[in-house]
């Protein structure tokens, strides 16, 4: 008799182990493909995943092996034209007839293609990437709560109870309230042995006795069977108290410039830039606030949707988005109690005396509330005041970063060295 | 006849037809004198398959990347549609597991369970190297024992140390069977016991191989310089797992699973012909058996011949789809012609096989089965005609001349050509470059000489300096390779020094 097993509902990933190795064992490779991968692609399909394409002889195990040269005899089937002491020429690598062929989609024999679960390839996405000077940490009265054990009470829900420890205080109350009634059944028994033993014959002093007794017993009995197994009484439920949590609170102003000399091109990197953005933020910091602030000759507050699809477009006036930035903090942010960020993204076109202003702004307000600012510009095509009014803010203020970026390759590198992880001081 | 005859009709397979199929195939297989472990039948899905398949077909193993890699790849072109998935794994244990996918149709698992649990099945239980080579009711266990063993290896020394050691053993693990000498069983409980004695007994031998207090000399004759080891060594592991000099305990229990698993597998490396051959002239056989007697229908048997004739195709040297012989096909065909050969022998097969032509065909199949591998058999029985069916030639690669040439096709003058060219290509001591330890520096710098003896003038592929790195992590101190030719000269050296 054969024995047969249904393993269908065992687990299927028995290799997980041996793949997050192997991911593991050549990370290097790996990330090196992962950042070849953005450069050649759209920034909102990140989140899907990626087929990664790491050169295969990089990962192969060498063995002892013979290499071409030498003398060696190949038997080939299905002989069609050849009789022995034929010559041929000899192909230009290896066998018969069989040039090395390139697969259809370009991949060839020599890449090791496999694909990263999205997980794997944002892990690998924003290594090492973190938001600089994450500090302030306040006890805001709504936030985060842990909910811990803290013993046993007898009020609850019916979810909440500890059968355990119902049924052990149930137990404890039955031996207590039987234990009365037991001892007198245990006397009754005594006697009614006692009599038995006593004298033979019938006795109708005697049998009136035991009656009494028996009856006694009987009662007893009753007694006892009648304690309840349960009771409200013994109910215990599982306790859990709320415990504050201290979290840093953080939040990230997105200032995207959209007047009129941002064409297209430039429109798409600043907002692939803030995609990017936007996906570090939401994926390695949970407790986190954006605000969108786009302008042209006047700011606005909008929202994620607005902020990356909307069309209107003017003039330029930094400050503006500036001062509704400040505006904001002020109004909703108290900088005791937040981690406050800052990215900017402009072309540097800007009227020439709104410039000094926004430098005074960002040195003698802002700079001060603010975690980090970092600030880029997008092919500029030379550098106006903007730029050199923001060269002064950052020799004074240690928080300023600035970074230009000429092509949508280089969005992640100057990402990348925005948010680099500082190692700690 | 009525169909209620047929044990299945459609594709859908249920649990109890599977029994039925197994008891009946069982029964024709022991009407052909079929010896079998028994079976254990698993139903898995494709997932777990490819699970299955990236572990070597080890049923239990210890992790590792390369494994990783191996599901990677197998994951990422089954996705895409380039491959589908072996129909079966078999494990060769007591009793032998087969695995069965799920998606398979009725007709696939009958077929899996004839070519799998029957045919292979009583392959691994009668050829000759699985006999000395493996021990099927204790491999399971051993594979339970080596992945705890890593495991735990890994929660003391970290999976970092005992990854690099693996992937040293890897890159030697088919230098780490004895080809000559008998192996010993291998089983479980005395592995366990004996391991940690052998861990300090071991270790104590080697420090007195490399003992440097100065013995003293037998007066007389200054003593001729002995080589260490004095005869050559061809199981590269074991030789380092006895005489390296730096390894730690752990370390050499670690070469050793790795030796042992490859000790396992080898007689799977060279009997890959006959083994697939066997499994599928049975598979063949047992069904043709089954439709005689009207069990299956004539769905059934078309559904089977298409596989079947798929699993034995073999494409022409000047197809796209060519890429070597294929093993199942010459198997199977070599199978069949010798049944032929019994049943209905030619002149010219009295010619070739006396001793077999005309004899009872289950009886010299059993024989041929139990008592060669596949370099053997090819060089006994490859019969002239499935030379002339197949249309076999060979074609000589020789580097000094500036073309191929054609040394013998499938007529009179070129059978036997054929047929030790091709038991040739089928022998692993010549596909392998041929690597043995050759000696020790004791008293120097320890450094360790392996010698490659040439076969054909073959060089060794440039991966060497690779493997050599993996060596030396394993002996501590510095390694060298040789490369002698047919005279017995030096022609190229390699070497690594320890890092």
């Amino acid at each position: 008799m054969p024995l047969i097993i249904d393993r269908r509902l065992n687990g299927k990933n028995k290799s997980a182990v041996n793949r997050q190795r192997f991911i593991r064992r050549f990370k290097a490779q790996i990330k090196r493909a992962v950042s070849e991968a953005i450069s050649e692609r759209s920034i909102t399909d990140i989140e899907s995943g990626e087929k990664i394409n790491i050169p295969a002889r990089d990962i192969t195990e060498p063995m002892f092996r013979h290499g071409a040269g030498g003398e060696r005899e190949t038997i080939y089937p299905g002989n069609d034209t050849y009789i022995a002491g034929d010559r041929i020429k000899r192909p230009p690598e290896g066998g018969v007839g069989k040039p090395g062929r390139a697969t259809r989609d370009g991949e060839g024999m020599d890449n090791f293609v496999f694909t990263l679960t999205r997980e794997e390839f944002m892990e690998f996405f924003f290594e090492d990437l973190a938001l600089p000077d994450l500090v302030k940490r306040q006890l805001a009265t709504t936030i985060d709560f842990k909910t811990i054990r803290a013993g046993y009470t007898r009020e609850g829900i019916p979810a909440n109870i500890n059968v355990l420890r119902s049924l052990k205080g149930a137990l404890a109350r039955r031996i207590a309230l039987r234990a009365a009634y037991a001892e007198r059944v245990k006397d009754a028994e005594d006697e009614l042995d006692r009599i038995d033993g006593e004298a033979e014959g019938s006795n109708p002093e005697k049998s009136a006795k035991v009656l009494v007794l028996e009856d006694r017993i009987r009662r007893y009995r009753k007694r006892i069977a009648a304690i309840p197994f349960i009771d409200t009484f013994d109910l215990r439920y599982n306790n859990r108290i709320r415990q504050p949590r201290p979290t840093a609170r953080a939040v990230m102003f997105c200032i995207m410039d959209v007047s009129g000399s941002m064409d297209e091109e430039r429109k798409d990197i600043a907002k692939r830039f803030f995609i990017l953005l936007y996906l570090f933020l939401i994926r390695n910091y949970e407790q986190i606030e954006v605000v969108f602030i786009r302008h042209h000759t006047t700011a606005k507050e909008v929202d994620e949707d607005e902020f990356f699809h909307s069309r209107e477009t003017g003039g330029t006036v930094v400050s503006s988005a500036l001062e509704l930035m400040h505006e904001i903090i002020h109004r909703r942010y108290p900088s005791a109690e937040w981690n406050i960020y800052a990215a900017q993204a402009s072309d540097g076109d800007n009227w020439n005396d709104d410039s000094p202003l926004c430098r005074n702004l960002l040195i003698e307000k802002l700079m001060p509330l603010l975690q980090y600012f970092a600030y880029v510009e997008i092919k500029p095509d030379e550098h106006q005041s903007l730029w050199r009014e923001y060269l002064h803010v950052k020799t004074h203020c240690r928080n300023f970063a600035m970074q230009r970026i000429d092509a949508l390759t280089d969005i992640y590198p100057v990402f990348h060295k925005l948010f680099r992880k500082k190692a700690a001081a | 006849m009525s169909a209620s005859q047929y044990i299945s009709e459609g594709s859908e397979w249920t649990f109890d037809q599977i029994q039925r199929y197994e008891q009946e195939i069982g029964r024709v297989a022991a009407f052909y004198g079929l010896d079998t472990y028994p079976n254990q039948i698993e139903i898995i899905s494709a997932e777990q398959m490819m699970d299955a398949y990236s572990s070597v077909g080890m049923p239990v193993g210890y992790h590792h990347w390369s494994f990783g890699k191996q599901f990677l790849n197998v994951e990422q072109r089954y996705r895409r549609g380039h491959m589908g998935l072996a129909y079966e794994i078999v494990i060769n244990s007591d009793p032998c597991i087969a695995y069965l996918m799920e998606e398979n149709s009725m007709m696939m698992q009958a077929l899996v369970i004839a070519h799998a649990s029957f045919g292979h099945n009583s392959f691994f239980k009668g050829n000759y190297l699985f006999r000395t080579w493996t021990s099927a009711d204790a491999i399971i266990d051993y594979l339970i024992f080596a992945r705890n063993y890593i495991a735990d290896c890994e929660q003391r020394h970290g999976e970092e140390a005992v990854e690099l050691i693996l992937d040293s053993c890897h890159a030697l693990m088919n230098y780490g069977v004895d080809r000559y000498k008998r192996p010993s069983p291998l089983s479980v409980r005395e592995e366990k016991q004996r391991q940690r004695e052998r861990e300090a007994r071991l270790q104590m031998q080697i420090n007195d191989l490399w003992r440097t207090i100065p013995r003293k000399e037998p007066a007389g004759e200054p003593e001729e310089k002995k080589r260490f080891p004095s005869e050559p060594q061809e199981n590269l592991l074991y030789f380092i797992e006895k005489n390296a000099p730096l390894l730690e305990p752990w370390q050499r229990e670690i070469v050793r699973i790795v030796r042992k698993l490859a000790q396992y597998f080898y007689p799977q490396r060279q009997t890959q012909v006959m083994n697939e051959g066997w499994a599928t002239f049975w598979h063949y056989t047992i069904l043709n058996h089954l439709y005689e007697e009207r069990l299956v229908n004539d769905a059934f048997m078309l559904e089977f011949l298409q596989t079947h004739t798929n699993v034995v195709f073999q494409p022409p040297y000047n197809s796209d789809y060519f890429s070597s012989i294929n093993p199942y096909a010459l198997g199977f065909t070599m199978m069949r012609d010798i049944r032929r050969i019994c049943e209905q022998p030619t002149d010219e097969d009295k010619r070739w096989f006396p001793d077999i032509a005309g004899s009872q065909w289950t009886a010299t199949l059993d024989f041929a089965m139990r008592n060669f591998k596949d370099e053997s058999f090819i060089a006994q029985y490859l019969s002239p005609k499935v030379i002339r069916d197949m249309k076999l030639f060979v074609v000589l690669d020789d580097d000094r001349k500036r073309k191929l040439e054609v040394t013998a096709i499938h007529d009179d003058s070129g059978y036997r050509h054929v047929r030790q060219s091709l038991a040739e290509q089928h022998n692993l001591g010549s596909n392998e470059p041929n690597v043995q330890v050759y000696n020790v520096n004791r008293e120097g710098d320890r450094s360790l000489t392996l010698r490659h003896t040439q076969f054909k003038r073959r060089p060794l592929h440039n991966t060497v300096e690779e493997v050599l790195k993996h060596l030396s992590r394993l002996w501590g101190f510095t390694v060298r390779i040789e490369t002698v030719d047919n005279d017995g000269r030096v022609v190229k050296t390699y070497e690594c020094a320890a890092s």
